[in-house]
């Protein structure tokens, strides 16, 4: 039925689209994109909204398989045939797209202003002197919690990593509840909602990560290692059998009611919503003395960038300067619970759940994943190789300070940090 | 006038054999040879450049690169270990009972057998997956009835023992294809020479080992060549069941999955197709190396029997 219902909105969407030529005056503005799973609110929402304010101006959102997005963009745009805007992939994917001539530089395009640096981030050229993309969300780690399971042991949130662990034993003494849902079978949870959820409170978030490029920090500081020592510890805490729990498990798990603390990534919110009955609440990743300055890894995702070779550049670029604002912002953020906007401007938000992540940037400070901006690549990749040695260091086959020294010995022999 | 009678063009073969190898070539000597070629080169910047053996240098020189080819390569014979040792006694076990006359129902064992060699990669992997995971699978709980549980772990994450389960639930599926080969060749064993060892007073067991098993030979060592082919070209079954990065710790990694993983990249690594290419000119001569052996060490040796 679903299946049935994106076809139809499909070829709903091309008639349109062709209709829009038919009426000749309308410019037509496609956008390339892989999240097919928001072609509904594209069309219902954020398409209607702009063109309510921009007579004379028609978009098309045009998705394709989030698998074969990359290959198929690729192939489009050495062809000519790629749509006007396109959607971009953070980090390397994007930026050879701009040193291929494929996206424009849009560091002057009205609206810029209303992100931040780390915002901006995922989609500038190494020396920061040009943006190709629009930011236009981020996915912000933390750790949700079973409400009512924590209101029945009468354990209050933790803020320090010793309230945290203390929870945590308290959960298992119970026996009720499994205390912590994460498995390390599929390896990038380790990494995504282990290391790089809990890391930034160590390494002090973009001072961090940036001294990290520089060369200027090692991955075997102790910064860069307790964070592991953290991991390290969580195994007691995990279910039966967490070596080869999966993702989905996880997730099951947790909407289940059968485990009080899951490590997230905000995109969990919407299903979460629809799938648990119980009530949830969320938690930043603890630091480690009370008073202490928080960091939260607020990833960029996702964002939006003009093809030069557009026909319609002026009417993509209003576009684009739309997508920019706060209007734009609060209707995406709103239809998609848990992908923020990046926008400076404070966004409303319905979902108590997703208030409360973004509520986190105020009283902590942002920063993205610490190996995706230049570091992973070489091989061996860091990423690749962060979510291997996270899995051995919670499954306790490999010590905090030997993976930390396989890390930095793998990146150091191809990365030389620019002096 | 005698001249001499030409033997005509037989056309016909050229013809009848045209189609067979024009598709082959199209889509496996053409794509061989492109591989081996682009083994040979490596890119700088957009554009490709001649490297002659450097990739190969590389691949077996640079610390990293070769402890994740031996790796690769250990875990694979390995896997091939399980299936000679496992896999094929097995299928030759279950041949054996299978021709048995006194047997009943054994159209329906064979084909019971059988069915899993049937079933798509994914279908198995995912299936093995569930039945094996420690939450939701039914081993713990079976193992609990017999009062094993204390055996159960969970085996796909535990480095030492994820490969070795991954090898038998490959055997799982695949044990079907000796048992009919064998089968085959046993029902193919003419009656008059079991008659003459029956009269000779072989029977049972030593009539098993004595007579039919050396006449099986020639079988079982097919058999034996197509599992190392076979093994040595595994990819799906670890793709489905552990990823791309066939955790934990690269212990189910195979050629398969390492090739996979440099060719095509995977998460933020981006693909290698040089460097893929070279692992896969190594898997092609690990393989014609392993059947070139065998063809000329075993097989001529092999006695035949005429009936």
């Amino acid at each position: 039925m679903k299946n049935n219902a994106l076809t139809t909105l499909l070829m709903a969407s091309s008639i349109l689209g062709t209709a829009g030529l038919a009426v000749a005056q309308d410019k037509t503005i496609t956008i390339e994109s892989w999240r097919n799973d928001d072609l509904a609110i594209w069309q219902e929402k954020l398409i209607p909204a702009f063109e309510a304010k921009n007579p004379g101006i028609k978009v098309v959102f045009a998705p394709s398989a989030p698998t074969e997005y990359n290959a198929a963009l690729n192939a489009k745009l050495d062809a000519g045939s790629a749509g006007d805007l396109i959607t971009c992939r953070p980090f390397d994917a994007s930026l050879e797209l701009y040193n291929k001539g494929h996206l424009a530089n849009l560091a002057d395009l009205p609206g810029m202003e209303n992100f931040s640096d780390v915002a901006k981030s995922a989609w500038t050229t190494d020396d920061g002197s040009a943006d190709f993309c629009v930011p236009m969300a981020s996915v912000i780690h933390g750790f949700i919690y079973n409400a009512d399971a924590f209101e029945q042991l009468g354990i209050a949130v933790p803020a320090t990593e010793e309230e945290f662990f203390a929870a945590l034993e308290k959960i298992k003494a119970d026996g009720t509840f499994i205390p912590m849902a994460m498995g390390t079978k599929d390896l990038w949870e380790a990494a995504t909602m282990g290391y790089q959820n809990i890391g930034p409170n160590y390494w002090k978030g973009e001072e961090g990560r940036l001294a990290l490029i520089k060369g200027e920090q090692k991955l075997t500081d102790p910064q860069w290692v307790e964070p592991f020592a953290a991991l390290a510890k969580w195994k007691d805490y995990l279910g039966d059998g967490f070596e080869a729990q999966s993702y989905p498990d996880s997730q099951n798990l947790f909407t289940l009611g059968r485990a009080a603390i899951y490590p997230a990534g905000s995109w969990e919110i919407s299903v979460f919503n629809t799938q648990a009955d119980f009530k949830m609440g969320a938690f930043p990743p603890p630091v480690k003395n009370a008073g202490d300055e928080c960091y939260i890894s607020d990833h960029n995702d996702i964002a939006i960038g003009l093809n030069p070779k557009s026909p319609n550049a002026d009417a993509a670029k209003a576009f684009l300067s739309w997508v920019a604002s706060p209007e734009f912002a609060t209707i995406y953020a709103n239809a998609l619970p848990g992908f923020f906007s990046l926008s400076s401007t404070p966004v409303k938000m319905e979902d108590p759940l997703a208030q409360e992540f973004v509520s986190w940037r105020d009283k902590c400070k942002s920063t993205i994943r610490s190996t995706y901006q230049i570091l992973s690549r070489g091989t061996p990749n860091l990423e690749n190789e962060t979510w291997v040695k996270s899995a051995n260091v919670i499954n306790g086959t490999e010590t905090p300070e030997a993976a930390a020294k396989a890390l930095q010995d793998g990146l150091d022999s191809w990365y030389k940090p620019a002096k | 006038m005698a001249t001499e009678a030409k033997k005509p063009i037989r056309w016909h073969i050229a013809v009848f054999l045209a189609p067979a190898v024009l598709v082959y070539t199209a889509v496996m000597i053409v794509p061989l040879f492109g591989t081996l070629q682009l083994s040979l080169f490596s890119a700088d910047g957009q554009t490709r450049v001649f490297a002659g053996l450097d990739n190969f240098r590389t691949l077996f020189f640079d610390p990293r690169w070769s402890a994740s080819f031996w790796n690769a390569l250990w875990n694979n014979t390995w896997f091939f270990i399980i299936h000679m040792l496992v896999q094929n006694p097995i299928g030759v076990v279950l041949a054996a009972l299978l021709s048995s006359p006194k047997l009943r129902f054994s159209a329906f064992y064979r084909t019971a057998i059988f069915i899993p060699t049937i079933l798509s990669f994914v279908i198995v992997g995912f299936a093995w997956k569930l039945i094996l995971s420690p939450l939701w699978g039914v081993a713990p709980n079976l193992l609990d009835l017999v009062g094993l549980k204390s055996l159960f772990t969970p085996w796909l994450g535990k480095e030492e023992y994820a490969l070795t389960t991954l090898g038998l639930i490959s055997v799982w599926q695949f044990v079907g294809i000796p048992m009919m080969l064998i089968y085959a060749a046993l029902l193919s064993i003419p009656d008059e020479v079991i008659e003459a060892a029956e009269c000779d007073g072989i029977t049972g067991m030593a009539q098993f080992w004595k007579i039919k098993l050396p006449l099986i030979l020639p079988s079982i060592g097919i058999i034996s060549i197509l599992t190392f082919v076979g093994n040595f070209n595994a990819f799906d079954l670890i793709y489905s069941a552990q990823g791309a990065l066939a955790g934990p710790n690269f212990s189910t990694d195979i050629l398969g999955t390492f090739l996979y993983r440099t060719f095509f990249g995977f998460q933020l690594q981006i693909g290698d197709p040089y460097m893929g290419s070279t692992i896969a000119s190594m898997m092609f001569f690990i393989i014609l190396a392993g059947v070139c052996l065998y063809l000329f060490a075993v097989q001529t040796r092999l006695r035949r029997y005429q009936f």
